[in-house]
Formats: C-alpha cells, structure tokens, sequence
C-alpha cells in the first residue's frame, strides 16, 4: 500500500478549541492516575528535570543496559532543556498507561538529533532564494531544525513570561497547555518560521522519541514500544501470521540484535 | 576538462528496475553496457539493521539526498514555484535499485482498457465524456501486444499471486508462485467483499510466498512477514530487485560496467543522433564523457524528463499553447479511502508490503460510469504491511493531536485499527505538466524540474465515489466506527500519498502526441531511448512497477533490435 493508512485519520484531526479544553480537563484526572503507578515523575513542576526516579530495575532491564546517556550535547543550560523536557510530557504525558516523553527520555532523543544531521537538515534542500510560500509547498525556512527548536524553546519562555510572569517550568500543567496550543494555533510570532510549524516538528520529535528504537536515546526501556504493543525487532512472522489471537511479544531492539 | 572514454554499445543512466532489465537483456544479447549510478553500491548484506523504522522509513536514509537534487512545485502556472526542501508527497530514490530497493512489490498489470482509454471512453460514453481539458490519449500499444512482457516480467520477479480477478486481461501463464498467506484481516476483507458480491484477489506480491528461482538463474527467497517492506531493504533477499536479479545477471555476463557516484548531468548530441553522455564522478569531482551507440534513459520520471529538458531534445510542453509534447500529462494518484476502528486487536505490525485483498469492481471501466462525472476508478484494498509506532496514531475523529486523549487512544487504537484504501487513477490535464525552474538549481549547477500540478474535478469526484466503497467495505467488516476519508482539495506536497508519479515522457502511437514510440525510442532522435512510468500517457489505479517492468523488457528488445539494423523500429 503506499499511501500511510492513518494519514487520513491525523488530517481529521484539527485540534478545535472544544477539543482542547476538553483534553485540558482531562489533563487533571491524569495527573492522580499517573501518581498511582509511578509518582509524577515528568510532572516536576519545579523543573528540576533529568533526575527520573523511576525504578527500572523491575523489568530486569536498566537504563544503561539499553543505551541511553543522559548528556546534552544540543542544550547549553539546564532551564532550556526543562523547557523542551515539560513541553514534550504535555504532549506524550506520563498516566496510567505508562512512562511519558520524559520517562522515555524523549528529551534527551531530541536533544541528540538536533546536534546531528537532523538538526542541520544536511539532507534538505537548503539553497536560496528563500520565500513564503503556499501552504501545500511545505518548509520553506531558511533556518535549520536546530535554529527553530532554539528559537522555539526561547518564545516559549517569553511566552510564559508575558502571560504569567513566570518562568514555563513553574507554570501549572494546564497554563503550560494553553502555550502550547497558542503555538500551534499560529498565535505566536516567530522569525523565518511559524509558531504552527515549530509546534509540528516539537511534536513529531516527541513521538519519534518516544517509538524510536532506544539505540536513538529515547523510548526507554523500550517502553514506548510496551504500551503500544509493537514488538520492535522481531526477525520474523511468518509462524504467527495467520493466528486469529492477538499476539503480545516482549519488544526486542536492535541492540539485541 | 571532461576525460573522454572508449565507447560501449549501450549506456544506461540509473540502475534500478529500468537499468537492470536494459542491463541483463542487452548483456545477455551479446551488447557491451555501462550503467551509470549517480548513488552508492548497495545489497541485501546491507540491510541486516533495517528493523529501524526511524532511520529509514522518517530519516528516509534510503531516499534521494535532496541536498543536491530535488523538484520546485507550484499548483497553478500564477503560483511561485518553490523547491521541495523535505521529502514529503513522494519518496525518490537512489542507489543501486532506486525507487525499487524501498518498494512495496505490489506488482499489477494494468487493465486492457488502460492503453485504448482514449478509445473504449469515447466508444461507450460519447466523445466529450471529461470535456476538452483532459490530454486522454491511447499508448500507442494494446494489452495483448504488452502481455508477453509482463509475463517476462513476472517470472523474472517470481510474483506471488492467485488468477480470481475477473477483470484481468488475459494471462498466458498463471503467476510463478503461489500467492501469500491469508491473515485474520484478509480473511474479514474477502468475507465482506463477497458479501457485497465484489471480487477479491490476492494482491500479486514481489515478497515471494516461497523461494524461487528464476529464468535467468537467480534466487528469490521467501517472505517472513517481518512487517518492514514499504521504505526499507530486505535483509532476507525475500522483496524482489534489482540488486538482487537482473544486475547480477548482467554482471554475470561480464560485459556489465557498472559505475557508482555517476551522476549524468548531459545528453550530447551531434546532427539527429546522440553521442554520449557527460557525467561527475561525485567522490573525485572529475567530469567524464561516455560515448555509446544507444543512450537509455533509465532513471525516475523527473530525471528523465529534465535530462532531455537540459539537454534541449525534444519541444518542450507549453500548456498556454497545447504545443509540445515534453514534460506534458503528468500524473499522479488519489488516495481515497476509510479507516476502521475495532473493539478486538490485530497482529497490525506483523505483515509484508504485497501482502493484502483487493477488488478490480471500480478500477478502470470495470463499472457504468454514464451517471459519473468521472472516469476510470482504482483497486481497493487492505493491505497488512507491518503497522510501525511512529507514523501510526490512528485515533476517532475530533481528537486533539497531543495530550492525554491522543496518548491514549492512539496506543489502544494502534492494534484496533486499520484502513480498507485505493489507489485512485489519475488523468492528464493540460495544466499539469513538467518544465524546467529558472530560479531553483542542483548541486550541480542545472536548473530543477519543476512540477505544475493540483487535483481536477476528475479527481474529487473520483475520489468521493471510491470513498464511499471502501467505507461500505469497511462497515461491512464490521467495524465499529467507519472514517471515509475527507475530501480532497488543493494537491499539498508535505503528507506522504504516494510514490507513483508518472508522465512528462509520454509514449505514442504518433510524434505529435508524445515523446517516445511504443519501444521507448525517442521520435526525434533514434538512438536515444527512455524508459520510466513517465511513459504511460495516464496513471491508472494500480501500482506502476508491473506495467513498468514490462515496458522496460519491450524497450530492450527495441534496443537490441535497434543494434543490429537501426532506424526507426515503428
């Protein structure tokens, strides 16, 4: 098939302002299921991120065994970083499913990308003259991935400051959602990219981060993959294809391999 | 200063599907072949790691380096052209392969009624059916005169199928191999089909439902079903290519040159004949002329297009005028389709590219369209081809894109859901056409192709009709919630849709209707050659690759023909 299936699920799916305050008022409910499992870890709200207490050593498997380096090599200061860490566990959050983006360490997947080929688009088109273009003509911006998470990262923090006069890793979950859809509703103004077009990339990163194999950084302790149900790097089917039964397999990634 | 080199009889520019096939026949027939690669060597034995859904299939590490090369788009001729800066709509490629490395295998023959369309439309609907803006034009070729080709084709790929589709033209032999295993969600697909007294088949797959050797003595393994098909290589030599038959069998030969980080950048041409073609080594930087006898051009669509628009063969397409033939009835597809949404799970992520059901009741005039405003359909299908976590997040209607509901529905629903979906054709319009970007260049230093192209009233009324179909296909699965997809408006080139772009190299029953014969041999210029999907004068509703392959064998027989006595071979 070449066309994805659920791509035209996603397209239905423009966030209406029904819609999120709605999510918002689950956003609550969460919090408290979350604290049934694991403690609010992802929701410290003082910031003080990268300190996940977070016992992995229950499913036999420890962070380090999976490869995951908790180093920055993208962020220079621990206040960016929380603010990209709180941006990402509003998108993927932490409930009773399961770890979200900063259980995952989706913070610390983005981070690594944007300090290689990912963040320095090496693979795109990046030659002038740069012009707006149609929507239906896509990216445009004469920046890089890793200029727009920067800039992202800093309008977000000036967003906080101007609406809340507080800093975005003090604010309250549902304050924190209310910058976020201001962003992705294009009420933010940026320089050589939309606030909607940084909030897509801050997205799709949170959910690459979160499926990738762990070899990347995130999906910590294939968890991710855990939740979802997705096997990961299974050498073969071909005994189980024509089963009727739902099948639940323990993910492998491709450090086992 | 350009090094020239000994002259060949034939040079390739590209080995992928097109290449390998011009590659092995014209070896094969005793013809000295240089194929130019402008990407990197590569094989099976480099796909052990290629369970890696974001290297490959988001990262597309597989796909065009679009650093040095990619395509300006507009939707109208008032439009601002604008390079494609991401891969995105369409996934272009390079390498030893190409395109056909990171393919699915769905491998179909397009309908008899596809190359008379022009024809068999104005027979039973009158002459004016889509009015005078549409280019329908006949190829220049019939079904049964291109059957012994597909069936090379076939046996070369070993295709995996089953002969229940009703609407098929008429095979000479039945498939080389027995068609894929039958899952829970095909099994559902068939019984609901048949229920609505529609016509399931097996899709014809190139991951081979068992090993297989081919006529030229290559091996084919069997499918896994490992569910990494669609953006990937196969590490089991199981997805037929070209890496993996006809360049082997070509190198066998060892009159097979086969030359990487080759990137043609010209044509060159004296009175009406071509004499080579001038390429960059990419790794030295060293510019080199090969001259040749025959010229193929067998690289994707918009190369082959803009290597004869840099080279100034042939007359370029102007739509203010209808005059011209290059560049003009590109084609791309519509996608229509409905998402399903179940209370039990499915093994989603289990799965092969080729391994679905289809049904052929609304492709092509298959059904009476005098009460449409359209022509023609597409093949509707479910295909399993191993759901992966990132680019899957189906959740119901009207749910936020992120946050706690988008967690947890798209994780409950990842297992729970699935889309029934088409691929609708795709006809000629005269303001949809290639031409060269006077703004945007390559690494190299040519101009872009650049695209003109959006959706006509053809398409969105296609599209809703089929909708429609599958949805009811959908329902009658039983599932839960049914999505149609919504309909479409201006073509954007940012979601993916699909990698079947066609057109702009148009092949004819005259020289005034398009830019090659029914050989691929150029009208203007005899021994030049070009062979890709942007041959077909309309896209249909299938996968391209089996009326390509068979395409390619007829051009290879062109060309050894061509060899031997010259001139023009129609």
């Amino acid at each position: 098939m070449s066309s994805d299936n659920n791509n035209n699920n996603n397209n239905n799916n423009n966030i209406s302002r029904r819609n999120f305050l709605k999510t918002t008022g689950i956003a609550a409910g969460t919090l408290v299921g979350g604290g049934l499992i694991g403690g609010l870890v992802g929701y410290n709200l003082n910031g003080n991120i990268g300190t996940s207490t977070l016992d992995h050593a229950q499913n036999g498997v420890t962070n380090e065994a999976t490869g995951s380096p908790k180093a920055k090599m993208f962020f220079m200061n621990n206040r960016d970083f929380s603010i990209l860490s709180n941006a990402t566990e509003r998108i993927f959050p932490e409930d009773d499913l399961g770890p979200g983006a900063i259980g995952l360490d989706v913070p610390y997947f983005i981070d690594h990308q944007l300090a290689g080929q990912y963040g320095s688009n090496s693979k795109e088109y990046m030659q002038g003259p740069f012009a707006e273009g149609a929507p239906t003509q896509g990216y445009q911006s004469r920046l890089t991935r890793a200029e727009i998470f920067k800039q992202g990262i800093q309008k977000i923090e000036a967003e906080a400051q101007s609406r809340f006069k507080k800093g975005f890793n003090d604010l309250e979950g549902a304050q924190m959602d209310e910058i976020l859809t201001a962003f992705q509703k294009d009420e933010v103004k940026m320089t050589g990219v939309t606030s909607s077009f940084f909030f897509t990339l801050l997205r799709a990163a949170t959910l690459e981060g979160a499926y990738s194999d762990p070899m990347y950084g995130g999906n910590r302790n294939m968890e991710g993959w855990r939740m979802k149900g997705f096997p990961g790097h299974q050498m073969a089917y071909i005994t189980q294809i024509e089963d009727a039964k739902f099948k639940k397999i323990e993910p492998n990634s491709l450090g086992n391999h | 200063m350009a090094t020239t080199l000994p002259s060949v009889d034939v040079v390739t520019v590209g080995v992928g599907w097109t290449g390998g096939i011009i590659a092995a026949e014209c070896t094969k027939a005793g013809l000295k072949v240089v194929g130019l690669e402008r990407g990197q060597k590569r094989g099976t034995e480099d796909f052990l790691n290629v369970h890696d859904e974001y290297r490959y299939a988001i990262r597309y590490d597989l796909m065009q380096n679009l650093s040095k090369e990619t395509i300006s788009f507009r939707n109208d001729r008032k439009m601002k052209a604008l390079p494609m800066r991401q891969l995105g709509s369409f996934l272009l490629g390079e390498g030893l392969g190409g395109s056909g490395t990171h393919w699915n295998g769905q491998t179909y023959r397009f309908l008899p009624y596809d190359f008379k369309i022009k024809t068999m439309t104005d027979e039973r609907y009158g002459a004016n059916k889509l009015g005078p803006d549409y280019l329908l034009q006949d190829w220049g070729l019939t079904y049964d005169q291109l059957e012994p080709y597909f069936d090379k084709f076939e046996k070369t790929t070993g295709i995996s199928g089953e002969d229940k589709n009703p609407f098929s033209g008429k095979r000479t032999n039945p498939f080389p191999t027995p068609p894929m295993k039958k899952t829970p969600m095909l099994v559902q697909f068939e019984k609901a089909a048949k229920n609505l007294k529609l016509s399931p088949y097996m899709v014809p797959s190139a991951n081979l439902s068992e090993a297989y050797q081919n006529p030229d003595g290559e091996t084919i393994n069997a499918c896994q079903y490992c569910g990494f098909c669609e953006r990937f290589g196969c590490e089991y030599g199981a997805k037929t290519s070209a890496e993996i038959t006809v360049v082997p069998t070509a190198l066998k030969t060892g009159k097979f040159d086969l030359r990487f980080n080759s990137n043609v950048v010209e044509i060159l041409k004296q009175g009406n004949k071509v004499t080579g073609v001038k390429y960059l080594d990419t790794i030295s930087g060293e510019e080199f002329i090969q001259p040749a006898n025959v010229i193929v051009l067998t690289s994707y669509v918009f190369n082959n297009a803009k290597l004869l628009m840099v080279s100034n063969i042939g007359q370029q397409y102007d739509p203010a005028t209808g005059k011209g033939t290059l560049g003009r009835n590109y084609c791309y597809q519509i996608l229509p389709g409905a998402a399903g949404f179940f209370d039990e799970q499915y093994n989603t992520f289990m799965g092969a590219g080729s391994l679905g059901m289809t049904i052929d009741d609304f492709n092509g005039d298959n059904f009476d369209h005098s009460e449409l405003n359209f022509i023609h359909g597409g093949n509707i299908a479910l295909t399993q081809t191993g759901t992966r976590p990132i680019g899957s997040n189906p959740t119901l209607p009207d749910t936020p894109t992120w946050g706690p509901e988008f967690k947890k529905q798209s994780i409950h629903y990842y297992t729970r859901s699935f889309g029934v979906g088409a691929q609708g054709a795709s006809m000629p319009y005269k303001e949809n056409y290639l031409s060269l970007d006077s703004v945007y260049k390559d690494a190299y230093g040519l101009p872009l192709v650049q695209l003109t192209y959006n959706f006509t009233d053809q398409d969105r009324a296609l599209h809703k009709f089929i909708s429609a179909r599958a949805a009811d296909i959908m329902k009658e699965m039983g599932a839960k919630t049914v999505v149609p997809s919504g309909e479409i408006k201006d073509y954007n080139i940012v979601p993916y849709q699909t990698t079947h772009n066609t057109g702009g190299t148009v092949m004819s029953l005259t020289p005034e209707d398009g830019v090659v014969n029914n050989y691929l041999q150029h009208w203007d210029v005899e021994n030049l050659f070009a062979v890709s999907a942007g041959n077909f004068p309309h896209n249909s509703g299938y996968n391209p690759t089996g009326t390509l392959g068979a395409l390619a064998y007829r051009c290879a027989e062109g060309i050894i023909k061509y060899s031997k006595s010259g001139g023009s071979l129609v």
